[in-house]
């Protein structure tokens, strides 16, 4: 015990929760003045709506043990309810509107929870897909979610608060930003508490859990509704802050896919797992293609592109897998022992 | 250690079900044993737990045969038997995890067809597993912690938000846990992950999940498994030293015959999912069907290992 205290005196001399908040000053203060709108649009937007729904799936998948295909269609039904609440109810504040959605999100994630009551692992990954293609299915089918709109994409209306417009690049990416250190602080507070604790229960052994007198069944699908609600609201982040269009194609099962990958590249039930692996997503991509330009020039096209990215990415989580299931958290925490190491010794 | 009963501040009857508060807490049960002799309860004390007829099979396996066990408040009850002889199925049926194709369980009284696993915990039972049954993901705190989940009250908003009565709940349930930790000297691996602990440590985890509740059955499926001799008997002697603490019956299975015999009141032996032997140590040592099917075996080399 003592070698283990002493191995991380540096680290343990700090509170816990000032490395975080260092991070949102820096996040609130330094970037807004810092960044260019391509860094906002194309990097931060989408970083931030993803590490929100993979905080949001991490409740699901990597605490509660329940393993789902459905990430995107809960997306989908928060855009598609915020947009619809907005649209119907006249004078609704955008704070109401992002917690009502996120509550019709919830009420579909029960809905589909409930084959996790007799299913497990991947027979209950399939049956999280009835989510994602119903969800998609229904928003295409039926226009009047989109206003009866010809095209079926519609413009996500504007962000106010009280008044105030979070217009432009850098007011949308305060907007998502608070929304995302609000909800995320929710999150680990639920993590380390007794609820969190009974998802990592139920996930751990469901028979002994059930035998202390862990509710069983209904800690399962609070887990969906929890994890629903975060994305869903990462959903009408996503639209209404990032896209700024409100359209089922972007939620298909390529995004339920990528933000399991979010999780599983970061860190199984780990808060900051889900900013890590979404980070490597989003920027990933980006270097890719700079770095495809750069030595290939003009043979290096969208279609190379794709494939390549689609490779790497494919080899990535396959390295991951063997190599560190854990995720990016495990690698950044033994890379940061080893520095406070080297700096003792030193 | 000096062992206090009721160091925990006496058990709010409200923490169980209502059968069995209408059946009355057992004050006799309840009353400090002190540092009583070993000896059976009294034989005329009406079984805590009977099992009655019980019969249980997995497709052609004939798990359970017919059987009757009767267990007094207050006893250590072993159950023995070879391998494959039915004692974890017992166990599980007692448990509520099987349903039991024939027979039924009384609890306190209270008959079930299959005893409802769900408020097991409620009806103050608490077992652990032949096979490590801990949470992995959780330190050692919360998994004992996680024994007295039955009793949270707050919701998961109360407990976001930190507002009603999750604090203090939260803290009562530390303290305790802390308590039972030190009675089973694991504070030092308080924080420490389950799933990194030594076996014979995650053992003695799970017993401390078990009693946090501060059951009034006990069902302990082979916790010295696996264990040196040594481990042994440190376990039998925390096995002991809980039932007198808590007043907590125990029901063990144990293959051991040393420490079984050592330390239970009464034990039942099973053979191919039958009861061939039922009695006192000394009744069952010397039981001529026990010598066949099972002690012979074992007699040479593990009787003298004594705890
Ligand atoms: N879930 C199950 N499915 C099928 N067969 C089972 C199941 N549980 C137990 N059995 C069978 O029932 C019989 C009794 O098993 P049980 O686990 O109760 O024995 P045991 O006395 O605990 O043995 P051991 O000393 O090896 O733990 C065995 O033949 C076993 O294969
Ligand atoms: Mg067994």
């Amino acid at each position: 015990m003592s070698a283990i205290a002493t191995q991380l005196s540096p680290a343990a001399a700090l509170p816990k929760w000032l490395a975080p908040l260092l991070l949102i000053a820096f996040a609130y203060v330094v970037i807004p003045l810092i960044g260019n709108s391509y860094l906002f649009e194309a990097i931060l937007l989408p970083f931030l709506a993803l590490s929100l729904a993979g905080v949001g799936l991490n409740i699901l998948t990597g605490y509660a043990g329940q393993v789902s295909l459905g990430s995107a269609a809960f997306m989908a039904a928060g855009a598609f309810a915020a947009y619809n609440f907005s649209l119907r109810i006249e004078g609704l504040p955008l704070v109401a509107s992002i917690i009502l959605s996120g509550l019709v999100a919830a009420a579909i994630g029960i809905v589909f929870g409930l084959p996790s009551l007799r299913l497990k692992g991947f027979y209950l990954a399939v049956s999280t897909l009835a989510a994602q293609f119903f969800v998609q299915w229904a928003l295409t089918k039926f226009s009047w979610f989109s206003n009866d709109s010809a095209s079926g994409v519609i413009d996500a209306p504007k962000l106010s608060i009280a008044g105030f417009e979070f217009d432009g690049a850098v007011g949308r990416y305060l907007f998502a930003l608070t929304v995302v250190v609000v909800l995320t602080f929710l999150a680990h507070r639920l993590v380390t508490s007794q609820t969190g604790r009974n998802f990592i229960a139920i996930r751990d052994n469901d028979t002994a859990a059930r035998i202390i007198g862990i509710p069983v069944l209904k800690t399962k699908l609070l887990a969906f509704a929890i994890s629903s609600f975060i994305i869903g609201v990462a959903g009408v982040i996503w639209a209404f802050a990032y896209l700024r269009t409100v359209e089922p194609a972007g939620f298909d099962l390529d995004r339920s896919f990528q933000i399991l990958f979010i999780i599983i590249i970061g860190g199984l039930a780990s808060i900051r797992g889900a900013f890590l692996g979404a980070s490597l997503i989003v920027v990933f991509p980006l270097v890719l293609s700079r770095l495809g330009g750069f030595l290939l020039g003009d043979l290096f096209d969208s279609g190379v592109l794709d494939m390549s990215q689609r490779i790497v990415l494919g080899a990535l989580i396959i390295l991951f897998l063997i190599l560190e299931p854990d995720g990016l958290v495990a690698l950044w925490d033994r890379v940061r022992r080893r520095l406070s190491l080297a700096w003792q010794s030193s | 250690m000096p062992i206090s009963n009721h160091a925990f501040g006496a058990i709010e009857a409200s923490v169980y079900a209502p059968e069995v508060f209408a059946q009355g807490l057992p004050a006799a049960q309840r009353q400090a044993h002190g540092d009583r002799p070993r000896q059976p309860a009294a034989e005329d004390a009406a079984p805590l737990l009977a099992l009655e007829g019980i019969g249980l099979s997995f497709g052609g396996v004939v798990a359970l045969a017919d059987v009757d066990l009767s267990v007094r408040p207050g006893e250590i009850r072993a159950i023995i038997g070879p391998n494959g002889a039915g004692k974890s199925s017992l166990i599980n049926v007692i448990s509520g995890v099987y349903r039991a194709d024939r027979g039924h369980v009384r609890l306190y009284g209270a008959r079930y067809a299959q005893v409802p696993t769900q408020r097991l915990a409620r009806l103050g039972v608490a077992r652990t597993f032949q096979n490590l049954a801990l949470f992995k993901g959780l330190s050692v705190l919360d998994n004992v912690t996680s024994g007295l989940a039955y009793r949270t009250r707050s919701n998961f908003a109360g407990q976001i938000l930190g507002i009603g009565r999750t604090r203090r709940e939260q803290q009562e349930q530390r303290g305790r846990a802390d308590q039972v930790l030190e009675f089973l000297h694991l504070t030092d691996v308080r924080d420490r992950l389950a799933g990194t602990l030594p076996y014979g440590l995650q053992k003695r985890a799970e017993l401390a999940r078990a009693l946090v509740a501060e059951p009034r059955l006990l069902l302990l499926d082979e916790p010295m498994a696996g264990m040196t001799a040594g481990e042994k008997s440190e376990m039998a002697a925390y096995v002991r030293a809980a039932r007198d603490r808590f007043a907590t019956t125990v029901v063990l299975i144990e293959h051991d015959v040393g420490v079984v015999m050592g330390l239970s009141d009464r034990i039942a032996v099973l053979d191919y999912g039958r009861k061939i032997a039922d009695g006192t140590p000394e009744e069952v040592r010397n039981d001529q069907r026990v010598i066949d099917a099972y002690l012979g075996v074992a007699s040479g080399n593990e009787e003298g290992a004594d705890i």
